[in-house]
């Protein structure tokens, strides 16, 4: 193997090695950047040590959802193919400063990415930070090869569609059995589940059949934060934030209740505009 | 087709819809079957069942079903009578006493050869305890159960 990742680059004692978990969908468009941005969020500002890593080569987004965009200087191929160290790479977030982000590089392929050495730099990694969240690419091809190839957890996002559950439950069967696989149902409209427009939660997990994680409402709180490059989990008044802070306690174990569906809006906070 | 009639006049949620769609194109993704193939496996199967019986062609059903980390197929297909036919076949089995021949045969060849050769012996026995009677002997090897 090249020696692509300078050793040495930690001074911390050495811990438990992290969790590396890929956030996947097969579809493109359910939110799998802005679950990674926002779970990482969520874990971080509880105390955790994360590291965000796009994995989406060519189109990279995270650092845009992050609000990060200018301050990366360097790619995850730089650090591939050792033009940068991993410290040089890594952006850290003001807001939170227990979380980095390795961002994807824009101008090159998803097939520039060398399997085993992006298998190494997340095995580095781990040995660094509690929680490896790799925003793994749409699709099943080389991009999201390389994406799960290092995660030993998964977090699958789907929307209640018809299209988006086929391509979860394509990638659940090339997830594998041997990683632990977990369901965030993403973009959920109360309401129209309730009238019976809407496939619900049950139904999309009726196929699925995955530890469900979470499931997050449909909400403009959502789009308002990506908008402002603020991860909505990070905003103490917004419902959807605690959902995802909730997603995170669940991740680390320090929740295990079931959880909540996204309630409707009462007719007085759609006449004030609550959220 | 059905599915758009039944949207346009009938009150049915969008989701049901969604459900049943879904249902449909899981089901050939994890058979990797096209819809065309599963008709003309619901013909091959009335085909060769009708060999033996009358079938309710109009009735038949084949249908696949998601059950736990599988698909299973449920046919349903009624029987309208059995087929005379089989009465020339009686003849073939009795010739054939060694029970090895009548284990290795084809299980669907079993199902018609096993009866004769037992209903003659225990001419009082009724339909359902000859058929369960033709299950043993499948397991057991021995002409024993014929005894009965």
């Amino acid at each position: 193997m090249h020696d692509v990742i300078p050793q040495g680059a930690t001074d911390a004692p050495p811990k438990a090695r992290g969790r590396a978990i890929v956030v996947t969908s097969g579809k493109g468009g359910v939110g799998k950047t802005t679950t990674t941005a926002n779970v990482g969020a969520a874990l971080a500002a509880s105390g955790a040590a994360v590291v965000l890593v796009d994995a989406d080569v060519g189109l990279r987004n995270l650092d845009i959802v992050m609000g990060l965009e200018a301050r990366v200087r360097h790619h995850v191929l730089d650090v591939l193919e050792g033009l940068a160290s991993v410290d040089e790479a890594l952006v850290s977030d003001k807001r939170v400063p227990s979380l980095k982000l390795l961002a994807a590089a824009q101008t090159r392929e998803k097939d520039d990415v060398d399997t085993a050495a992006f298998r190494d730099l997340i095995g580095t990694l781990r040995d660094r930070f509690d929680y490896v969240l790799i925003d793994c690419p749409a699709g099943i091809e080389m991009g999201f090869a390389n994406a799960i190839v290092a995660a030993d957890e998964a977090i699958v996002v789907c929307t209640p569609e018809v299209s988006a559950v086929r391509d979860a439950d394509r990638v659940v069967g090339l997830l594998g059995d041997g990683r632990k696989v977990q369901l965030i149902v993403n973009r959920v409209r109360p309401e129209m589940v309730r009238k019976g427009k809407m496939l619900s939660v049950d139904d999309v997990n009726a196929i699925l059949r995955l530890p469900l994680l979470g499931v997050i409402a449909d909400a403009p709180d959502v789009i308002i934060s990506t908008n402002k490059g603020e991860p909505v989990a990070l905003d103490a008044a917004s419902p959807v934030g605690s959902t995802y802070r909730a997603i995170a306690e669940r991740i680390s174990g320090t929740r295990s209740d079931e959880p909540e569906l996204p309630r409707e809006k009462s007719f007085f906070e759609k006449l004030f505009g609550g959220r | 087709m059905f599915d758009f009639i039944k949207k346009l006049f009938g009150p049915e949620p969008s989701s049901v819809t969604a459900r049943e769609r879904l249902r449909l194109v899981l089901l050939s993704d994890h058979l990797s079957l096209a819809p065309d193939v599963v008709e003309s496996l619901k013909l091959d199967l009335i085909e060769v069942i009708s060999r033996y019986c009358e079938v309710d062609i109009a009735n038949c059903d084949v249908t696949f079903e998601q059950q736990e980390k599988q698909v299973a197929m449920l046919a349903n297909i009624p029987i309208l009578g059995m087929r005379s036919r089989q009465a020339p076949r009686a003849p073939e089995p009795p010739p054939a006493p060694a029970p090895p021949p009548a284990s290795t045969s084809p299980a669907a060849a079993q199902s018609t050869a096993q009866p004769q050769p037992s209903s003659p012996k225990a001419g009082a026995g009724t339909g359902a305890p000859r058929r369960r009677r033709r299950r043993k002997p499948s397991g057991g090897v021995n002409p024993a159960p014929q005894a009965t």
